[in-house]
């Protein structure tokens, strides 16, 4: 009997083990075929030239560079918008609301909206900011759009890891004279970061890699934007339109390895920036 | 903390900056928008019209026909890209036809079926026609790929090919001509239609009652599958606006368009 | 003066959660007004815009089996995923595999579709039969890409825990995986299911990729083999061309939509709170 009851979990952990290892490789084995495959088809075609040109002759010839840089505008200016106001929503759901029909019926929506495709959010940019506001196609009406359709994640993850933060942390800060306020951000803000970020992470990459919104928003001009009131066209865009009508293969994909390594270097840093924080927060 | 007050500042001065600008068109030039067949040959105009006018900007958007007409009939593009004939609650705009697109039915390369009438491409995709053997094929199900509802691809096909007989509802559909022709040059038994301008080896082009889409063919008129790509603005076109679409419909600007594939709307600009 | 930094702060909060609402509202209030209009109309089990009919039952039965199919595939694996980077994974291993799960959420979905036009999509065709283009396709290509954001968000779930949990359990004699099986994981459930909801949400809601190799047919499927439309890529596909009733129907298709997401939301809150 005694016997039994130590050599089952010891099965049972075993197996357990092994199922999971083999999940985290499966996914490993598809990550690395996907972006081979991509780098495959990507890498010849990037150089320097391709880095630091405009794009001619529909994208056939030329480079990427007002692209790259459309992109890194229009992924900042969403994220300026949508963090702040995110970060702020969940930390008034979590810590300044008391859990109720309200908050249960933002949280509701909240996780709904995430679900809504992005080009009705696209048709809503175009709708709202392009036509109606008369922003035209600009960084501005593409970062807002986008800044509306990564709003949901935001919200969601922040407050998850804010709600996640024991309670003793906050009962600790309050008891040694702390106030709300100081309680947030010297007690709870510090621990909810990596999660905070996490989810701010996921919508760096949903900006960078958003296809159908930003191209009712943002437009697709192939000049260099000057101003937040330029239109221009994102590196997902132009794959998607060098792709599929077929313009040029050989461009879209070094358009998309350039997007790749774009998006590693982006977490990269903002990888290390969590780390580091975390080691300070840590320290002190 | 500091960190925080200046996040909200700059939202709060970019919201302001919005609504401020809310008010006037920020761009000056001329903006065109919508369809995405069209707007490959238009960036190339542009870029044509750029350096014979380096002081004149021209914006070239996509979006889709019906986004870019509506954007002309707003006022927030200068010309609409289309790549459908305009509908009846559209007609008050005014409207030119800058060139046609022809469209080739395309097979894999190893598919033995050459040529089909205008009947049978009608059978195939109304799903009467299911099996390649019943044209001479090999004995394997069609599989009939086409455009979505609404483009302007779709809309001519069933025009010119379909007339009052419905496509299948099972029939596979694509938006975009680069994924058709991917799929039909992976697919031993699939058939699609694409405009003429992407043919290339990796897809086999069948005749329509005997006449390939040829140049010859296409600019002769014997080949009878195409589509209008048209200009829209949403009155009399003036100034910058007229000089673009001039200069587009020029036989300098009908020739690029010639050049890309497409059958010029101008008279003697190529030679057959 | 903390009591004003006090009052400030509460009142900021308040300004920020009720402009990321009032967003939110308005554009829910965006779609049901386009879309109400052509509401009744969708109720039909034909799908033909050229001839006025706008009947969307068969991408009903085609969003719920593709996403049902994707959560089949992609929420066991990502949830083992997440265990395996917070517990199993030795650390350089972690310190790769985490920003390589991240960069997977910002590959553009039009290159996850190409991607699986190349490879699963002839794969299909050749071994399985049919023309590739189906529910089964669909389904693998959004398990992938909702990979990220539930290993992410689950990840994290479980980081959070504090580590006393694991000590305690450990020290009373419990083995590693009992301890994550019977702690750990009833610890985590609602950052897991937050994880879960927003996969299968961001499956629903997915539209580049899967217009690529799901072949959009209107038409109800008869096996994983078919071709079929969702919600979403009905929308996607057509949008951009649609004017008049035909773009009414298809913000419809959009209430239509918002509400299944609903229900698959209270669904899923309903299970996490009977547990």
């Amino acid at each position: 009997m005694d016997k039994n009851m130590k050599a089952k979990p010891r099965i049972g952990d075993k197996a357990a083990k092994a199922v999971i290892w083999t999940a985290a490789l499966l996914v490993i084995a598809v990550l690395v075929c996907i972006i081979l495959y991509v780098l495959a088809k990507g890498l010849p075609v990037i150089s320097w030239s391709f880095l630091t040109e405009v794009p001619r002759n529909m994208g056939r010839e030329g480079g990427v560079a007002s692209t790259i840089v459309s992109t890194l505008l229009v992924t900042f200016t969403a994220i300026v918008i949508a963090t702040p106001l995110g970060i702020g929503t969940a930390f008034y759901l979590a810590e300044y609301t008391k859990e109720g029909i309200i908050t249960r019926i933002i949280r509701f929506s909240a996780e709904s909206l995430a679900g809504i495709p992005s080009i009705v959010y696209g048709l809503f940019g175009f709708v709202f900011f392009v036509e109606i506001l008369g922003m035209g196609w600009s960084v501005l009406s593409g970062g807002l759009t986008l800044a509306i359709m990564i709003l949901p994640t935001v919200i969601r993850t922040s407050e998850e890891a804010i709600i996640t933060v024991p309670k003793s942390y906050r009962e600790v800060s309050f008891s040694l004279g702390g106030t709300k306020w100081q309680t947030i951000f010297r007690a709870v803000f510090p621990s909810a970061i990596r999660g905070i970020t996490n989810g701010v992470i996921l919508s760096v990459g949903r900006c960078v890699a958003e296809t159908a919104a930003v191209y009712l928003t943002l437009g697709s001009t192939l000049r260099m934007p000057t101003s937040l009131f330029s239109p221009g066209r994102s590196m997902a865009v132009h794959f998607y339109l060098l792709a599929s009508e077929d313009i040029s293969m050989e461009n879209a994909y070094g358009t998309a390895a350039l997007l790749i390594i774009l998006i590693f270097l982006i977490n990269v840093v903002a990888n290390t920036a969590v780390n580091r924080m975390i080691a300070k927060n840590a320290k002190r | 903390m500091k960190l925080f007050y200046k996040c909200t500042a700059a939202i709060t001065a970019i919201l302001l900056i919005a609504l401020v600008s809310g008010c006037a068109r920020l761009n000056d030039g001329v903006i065109l928008a919508g369809s995405t067949s069209v707007q490959p040959f238009a960036e190339i105009l542009a870029e044509e019209y750029y350096l014979l006018h380096p002081e004149k900007i021209v914006d070239v958007q996509g979006g889709g026909s019906s986004a870019g007409i509506s954007a002309a009939q707003s006022g927030t593009a200068d010309i609409g890209m289309s790549s459908r004939r305009l509908k009846e609650n559209e007609s008050a705009l005014w409207s030119v036809e800058i060139a046609k697109d022809s469209l080739a039915i395309i097979v894999h390369p190893q598919n033995p079926v050459n040529d089909l009438t205008m009947e049978q491409l009608r059978d195939i995709y109304s799903g009467k026609i299911g099996n390649w053997s019943e044209l001479g094929g090999h004995d394997a199900k069609i599989h009939i790929i086409a455009r979505e509802a609404g483009s302007g691809t779709r809309s001519s096909f069933t025009d010119m090919v379909m007339g009052d007989v419905r496509i299948s509802p099972k029939a596979l559909i694509q938006n975009s001509n680069g994924a058709i022709r991917l799929l039909v040059a992976d697919d031993q038994n699939a058939v699609g239609f694409i405009s003429s301008g992407i043919l290339d080896h990796t897809v086999k082009p069948v005749s329509l009652d005997g006449v390939l889409p040829t140049g010859e063919n296409i600019v002769s008129g014997d080949y009878k599958l195409f589509r209008p790509f048209l200009f829209v603005c949403q009155a009399e076109p003036t100034g910058e606006t007229k000089a673009f679409i001039d200069f587009t419909l020029s036989s300098h600007g009908q020739r690029i368009l010639a050049g890309e594939g497409l059958i010029p709307v101008a008279k003697g600009v190529i030679e057959p | 003066m903390i009591k004003f930094k006090e009052k400030l702060s509460g009142r900021i909060f308040f300004a920020l959660a009720l402009s990321s609402i009032s967003v939110l509202a308005l554009i829910t209030v965006f779609i049901v007004v386009k879309g109400a209009p052509m509401l009744g109309a969708v109720g039909g089990l034909s799908w033909d815009p050229e001839y006025g009919e706008f009947g969307i039952i068969p991408m009903v039965i085609g969003t719920l089996a593709v996403t049902l199919g994707a959560a089949v595939i992609g929420v066991p694996v990502g949830i083992c995923c997440a265990i395996f980077l917070a517990e199993f994974a030795p650390l350089k291993m972690r310190n790769i595999f985490r920003p390589a799960i991240q960069l997977l959420a910002g590959i553009p979905s039009v290159v996850y579709g190409f991607w699986g036009l190349m490879f699963i999509v002839p794969f299909i065709r050749d071994h399985l039969g049919g023309a590739g283009l189906s529910i089964l396709a669909g389904s693998v290509v959004l398990a992938i890409m909702i990979l990220p954001t539930i290993i992410s968000i689950s990840e994290v779930a479980l980081l959070s825990l504090p580590p006393h949990y694991k000590t305690g359990s450990l020290a009373l004699g419990l083995t590693h995986w009992q301890t994550i099986y019977h702690l750990m994981l009833p610890a985590a459930k609602s950052g897991i299911m937050a994880a879960v909801i927003l996969g299968i949400g961001r499956a629903v809601g997915e539209t580049m990729a899967v217009i690529l190799v799901l072949g959009n047919a209107v038409a109800i499927p008869d096996s994983i083999l078919s071709s079929v439309r969702t919600l979403t890529t009905s929308i996607g596909i057509e949008m951009g061309y649609a004017e008049g009733m035909h773009q009414e129907a298809l913000f419809a298709t959009g209430i239509v939509l918002f509400v299944m997401i609903m229900i698959i939301n209270s669904l899923a809150q309903y299970v996490v709170r009977k547990k």
